[in-house]
């Protein structure tokens, strides 16, 4: 165990090393030669993996605080803290990696005051600023109760409804926008992903993403944390999963057949190949996983059906915005190592932040009573209130 | 009042003295070196594409209903009631959304600066304001590139057709293309062959994702009122469930005694 602790150092290390020489190149010699991007191809991996992989992942974050304070999921609520931790941290990095991508990225508040509502990437820019102050809100009864700051608390929890039906709105419109994007250029994107219901793939897709990462992550902290896995959670989601799963694949399919495009899915070709590849990952692989109870009921079954679903969005959003591009430009991106190297440093920091906040914050109901305990045997401080928001 | 370009193929000789007058206009770089990159770039506005004897020109169209102008979220790029479509580089961020929605794929940008630009034609708006017209169509020795008022310069263009059967392509590129432009081609060969898209929608682009961006106003309010809904109903369930069962441990109780 502790062997392996140390090679996620090492390897934690050195991702952040190319990740920093990467910064270095970025900032130091500009975009043309930090990146393949060019007048063709000019949005790579750093939107199509950090933006859109980004914001989709951290998707769990509105649809568990959904389902347990809009819907009075009760059963969910030991899972909730850690997925707001990973929607904070996926949305807080998802802002650093903008700040690579953008052209000049000193301006990024000019949204904020130079308003084009017309503009899909202005209302992604208002929701996501908004979703993650909402986020960090949501967040912060976790850093309050750390430091016993009970008039904060108070004052948040009180308002804890208003901002959890915010997030839900704010996730809702910017998850499906991601999406809207792409339905300006109807010429230019393959027609296997291009699609009028590009909002509603991205938003149900998010869903599905936020289940499987809260199975991923709940599954890795039972792991390397040394916690009880809450199995009967995690079987509640798959079940979950399995019916987004299956109302996404059926509209993809209703989409294609009635676009009049279902016969490119059988055409050879590099798109074909990776249309695929997204469905076997996304669907057909989960789904096989997910009907046999012997699998759907054990951790690992869970695991691996929810890695397979992560894995196949991610490749949903990269054919969207690199794969389905790539014939319109008449070139193939592959990204520069720079790009690749940020990239992991933003996934490692990640990891690296999720590990420290459940050390050192009360993310998981069950840690949290281990530290109080002490704290009142020693009598510094007065009892802290319950987690139990 | 609407401005607009006219370019005839079938008059242009292929001088290339409009590159070299937009580079002027523009304060880019000109030189034989230049003349001779056919693409457009961020050095380079307007390009004569030469094959065999046949030219086309490409410079940015000006849409009416321009894809860049909408898409970008501080409202850098902008149509303007004369014709041009301009940019304000003192607004951009960088996002390149531009560039990624342009259906002609006009937007460049400085890749190789630290604080890149999008660089594309804007039509000299500053000459168009003061009535002159732009600095392509003034040099150009043939009229192959003509500036003028928009629909004017569309009957002239359907005149040239009507009079010249068979030297001409019968479309004009640019009157219907996403919604009409502000640059009109005509050719004796196809479009096509010079890379312009034939399969373009009549549509304005903008109207795409204006469909689905025009529900927010809708949506915000009445998921609100859904979701405050569900909330109050699965609260107000257990509220109850709760009442009751103390209400029966209560009965229960009294019934005991």
């Amino acid at each position: 165990m502790k062997i392996k602790f140390t090679f996620w150092k090492l390897v934690f290390l050195a991702l952040m090393a190319a990740g920093f020489y990467g910064t270095v190149v970025r900032f130091a010699q500009g975009l043309g030669r930090s990146t393949n991007l060019n007048d063709q191809f000019p949005w790579g991996l750093w939107i199509g993996f950090d933006v859109l992989c980004g914001v989709m992942l951290a998707a769990g974050g509105f649809t568990l605080t959904a389902a347990v304070h809009i819907f009075n999921i009760k059963r969910l609520q030991p899972i909730v803290r850690p997925t707001i931790l990973t929607a904070f941290l996926g949305y807080v990095l998802v802002c650093v990696a903008l700040m690579y991508d953008l052209g000049r990225p000193y301006r990024i508040w000019h949204p904020l005051v130079m308003r084009n509502p017309h503009s899909v990437m202005f209302e992604v820019a208002y929701c996501v600023m908004l979703y993650t102050t909402v986020l960090s809100l949501e967040f912060s009864p976790i850093v309050l109760e750390r430091f016993n700051l009970q008039k904060p608390l108070k004052i948040i929890r009180a308002a804890l409804i208003p901002l959890v039906i915010l997030g839900v709105i704010l996730s809702t419109l910017h998850q499906s926008s991601l999406g809207t994007l792409y339905l300006i250029m109807p010429e230019k994107l393959h027609p296997l992903w291009y699609s009028p219901l590009l909002p509603v793939f991205f938003f149900i897709s998010a869903i599905a993403v936020g289940l499987a990462m809260t199975i991923f992550e709940s599954s890795l902290s039972a792991k390397y944390f040394g916690r009880q896995l809450e199995l009967p959670i995690l079987q509640e989601l798959g079940r979950v999963l399995v019916v987004v799963l299956c109302v996404y694949g059926i509209l993809r399919y209703e989409d294609l057949l009635h676009r009049g495009v279902l016969k490119l899915v059988l055409r050879p070709g590099y798109e074909m190949y990776l249309f695929w590849l997204e469905m076997s990952l996304s669907l057909i692989f989960p789904l096989l996983l997910l009907s046999q109870k012997k699998i759907r009921t054990t951790a690992q079954g869970l695991y691996l059906a929810a890695v397979l679903v992560v894995l196949g969005f991610i490749t949903n959003r990269l054919n969207v915005s690199i794969t389905g591009l790539e014939s319109a430009a008449g070139m193939h991106y592959v990204p520069k190592w720079t790009e690749v190297a940020v990239t992991g440093a933003i996934i490692a920091a990640g990891f690296a932040l999720f590990g420290l906040a459940v050390k050192y914050l009360p993310i998981f109901p069950a840690e949290e009573s281990h530290p109080l305990a002490q704290l009142e045997v020693i009598g510094a401080t007065p009892v802290l209130g319950h987690a139990g928001d | 009042m609407s401005k607009a370009l006219l370019y005839d193929a079938t008059v242009c000789i292929g001088c290339k003295q409009c590159e070299g007058a937009c580079a002027a206009q523009n304060k880019l770089p000109y030189s034989d070196a230049v003349a001779a990159e056919e693409v457009q770039s961020e050095h380079k506005f307007t390009v004569v594409l030469t094959k065999g004897d046949k030219f086309m020109r490409r410079l940015c169209m000006n849409c009416g209903d321009p894809a860049c102008a909408s898409v970008c979220p501080v409202g850098a790029l902008r149509k303007t009631a004369a014709g041009p479509v301009i940019y304000d580089e003192n607004r951009c961020m960088g996002c390149r959304y531009c560039m990624v929605a342009c259906p002609f794929g006009v937007p460049k940008y400085e890749w190789s600066k630290l604080l890149p630009r999008v660089q594309k034609c804007t039509m000299c708006p500053d000459r168009v304001q003061a009535g002159k017209p732009t600095a392509c169509a003034e040099i150009c020795p043939t009229g192959a590139t003509k500036f003028g008022e928009r629909d004017e310069l569309i009957a002239e263009a359907q005149q040239r057709i009507r009079d010249n059967p068979g030297q001409y392509v019968e479309h004009i590129y640019g009157v219907n293309e996403v919604g009409g432009t502000s640059v009109f081609l005509l050719s004796s060969v196809p479009f096509e062959q010079f890379g312009y898209r034939a399969d373009l929608t009549r549509d304005p682009l903008p109207m795409y994702t204006y469909r689905v961006l025009s529900r927010i106003p809708d949506f915000v309010p009445l998921g609100g009122m859904v979701l405050g809904g569900i909330w109050w109903i699965t609260h107000r369930r257990e509220e109850v469930a709760a009442a009751e069962e103390g209400h029966q441990v209560v009965a229960r109780k009294e019934s005991e005694k």
